[in-house]
């Protein structure tokens, strides 16, 4: 099969990339070190192509019934210009995907699934609002995405041009607007997946080198990192931030990713998943979705067993070395009677048993 | 692209070796470059007894861990200490700074020139 590119790959190429497959996408590992990038992002600015991410837009007068049925949020009392993080659910409970909504008018929605599940979630937003007066139109082919992460992520986006500075400026963490540049919207959205400030910006595909190389031509006494997906990866990790495919998939329940709080029981919609979920409300899931930390050196790793007493009590989902706290970092799911916070645990790293303990996640947080 | 150094010898294992006596070792430009940025290097210390083709430590990167393959049967003299506290030292230069360990060889697993190193992994030798 041959991988997808984005509009960026040649600017990607001349920038010295490493590529990666990821979900069919050809995408940028990391330019240089991702540890370097990493720390871009942590201390500056760091520039990621996400045009991989899908955008699927649905408007129409049912659109607000449409989204709460489709998905486990409630966006009744969403205001135009806000953001929403949400999940998408099969009949059975467990999570099709995580993804942002946002309000850009007052019956328009854009929904950002995941890179390789954009088609589906479009799928089944479809299949879910049979009858409804809306309409659904997956987008992800013809738009693009920058994000733009790091303490001076303001700094890069206000330098774009007045507009831009304006929505720097006034948009708050979770807001987006749409800006008019040359005849095109577009979206620019206080939104990220590092842990630091950031924006996200989308646009025509037609529209994404120049801005790419408008933010690489920038002189404004900021370094300015283009980074790619290991360190997109690192860093969402030190936040504390699930991975679809990792931390989320359908084997998992909101209640298990410890999102109880972002599924609503309480709107009248028979949202896909709520039959399933309701009776498991008030109880206690098997497992639990937790954060690990180690004073020795070795990370542990997806996949990696955990052990308390000799036993299996759960499996790593996703760990690293953290560059910012320089000690491992872990998220994975553990029996519910282990995962009281500063447990000690046992992670089986290539047939050694290493001392982890149970840390309340995020590991970094600005 | 990543080079290949000459007047090195190398392993299939991506690692390269000198000419000295006891024979210096390290990982290849290109073995660096895949496993990204190491931040932990776990080598065998002095008076360890190494073989070729055997597990002799690991590298790990904030992406992956790589074990390290020796390319020859002795006994280590010396471990390069600045890399274990500073192992950013394989990354910034894999062929001087970065080396790992020196061995006391008795006898040499298979070695390759640059030129079939090179050939193995796509690069070149320069």
């Amino acid at each position: 099969m041959t991988l997808k590119t984005t509009p960026l790959f040649a600017a990607h190429e001349k920038l010295g990339a490493t590529f990666t497959d990821f979900n069919g996408w050809n995408m940028p590992l990391k330019y240089s070190s991702e540890m370097t990038e990493h720390k871009a992002v942590r201390q500056a600015v760091g520039i990621f192509d996400l045009s991989h991410m899908g955008e699927v837009f649905l408007s129409g007068p049912d659109a607000v019934k449409g989204l709460n049925t489709a998905l486990a949020g409630d966006f009744s009392k969403m205001s135009v210009g806000r953001a929403k993080y949400t999940v998408m659910l099969t009949e059975d409970g467990t999570i099709l995907d995580d993804l942002i909504v946002y309000r850009l008018g007052e019956d328009r929605y854009l929904m950002v699934p995941n890179a390789g599940n954009a088609p589906a979630v479009a799928e089944a937003v479809v299949a879910r609002t049979e009858g409804m007066d809306l309409t659904v139109d997956d987008a992800t082919a013809d738009l693009s995405l920058v994000g733009i992460q790091g303490p001076k992520a303001a700094d890069v986006v206000a330098a774009l041009g007045e507009d831009f500075a304006e929505a720097a400026a006034s948009l708050t963490n979770y807001r987006v607007t749409e800006i008019l540049v040359n005849g095109n919207d577009w979206i620019v959205a206080r939104t990220g997946y590092t842990g630091e400030d950031g924006f996200e910006i989308i646009t025509p595909n037609a529209d994404i080198a120049g801005l790419w190389e408008q933010i690489f031509s920038l002189d404004i006494g900021v370094e300015i990192t283009p980074c790619g997906l290991a360190s997109r990866d690192s860093l969402r990790l030190e936040a504390g931030m699930p991975l679809y495919g990792n931390e989320l998939s359908t084997e998992r329940t909101p209640f298990e990713a410890g999102m109880g709080r972002i599924v609503s029981f309480e709107k009248p919609e028979n949202f896909v998943g709520r039959a399933a979920l309701e009776p498991q409300r008030e109880q206690t899931p098997q497992q639990v979705l937790i954060g690990l930390t180690s004073d020795q050196r070795r990370a542990a790793r997806s996949g990696s067993e955990i052990v308390v007493d000799g036993q299996t009590v759960g499996v790593i989902t996703s760990g690293i070395p953290s560059p910012t706290l320089s000690k491992p970092v872990a998220l994975g799911y553990i029996d519910a009677a282990h995962a009281d916070v500063d447990t000690e645990v046992s992670v089986d790293i290539r047939g050694k048993a290493l001392p982890f303990i149970i840390t309340k996640p995020p590991f970094y947080s600005r | 692209m990543t080079a290949v150094k000459p007047g090195l010898r190398y392993s299939a294992e991506h690692e390269w070796l000198n000419d000295e006596d006891p024979v210096r070792i390290g990982i290849t430009a290109y073995a660096a470059d895949q496993l990204g940025d190491v931040v932990f290097a776990e080598l065998p210390e002095p008076g360890d007894t190494v073989t070729a083709g055997e597990v002799c430590g690991e590298l790990e990167s904030t992406k992956s861990v790589s074990e390290l393959y020796c390319p020859v049967t002795g006994t280590v003299v010396e471990t390069n200490e600045d890399v274990i506290q500073n192992p950013e030292r394989i990354n910034e230069d894999p062929y001087g700074a970065g080396w790992l360990f020196t061995v006391d060889v008795t006898e040499e697993g298979e070695i390759l020139t640059p030129e079939q190193y090179a050939e193995q992994t796509g690069t070149e030798v320069a």
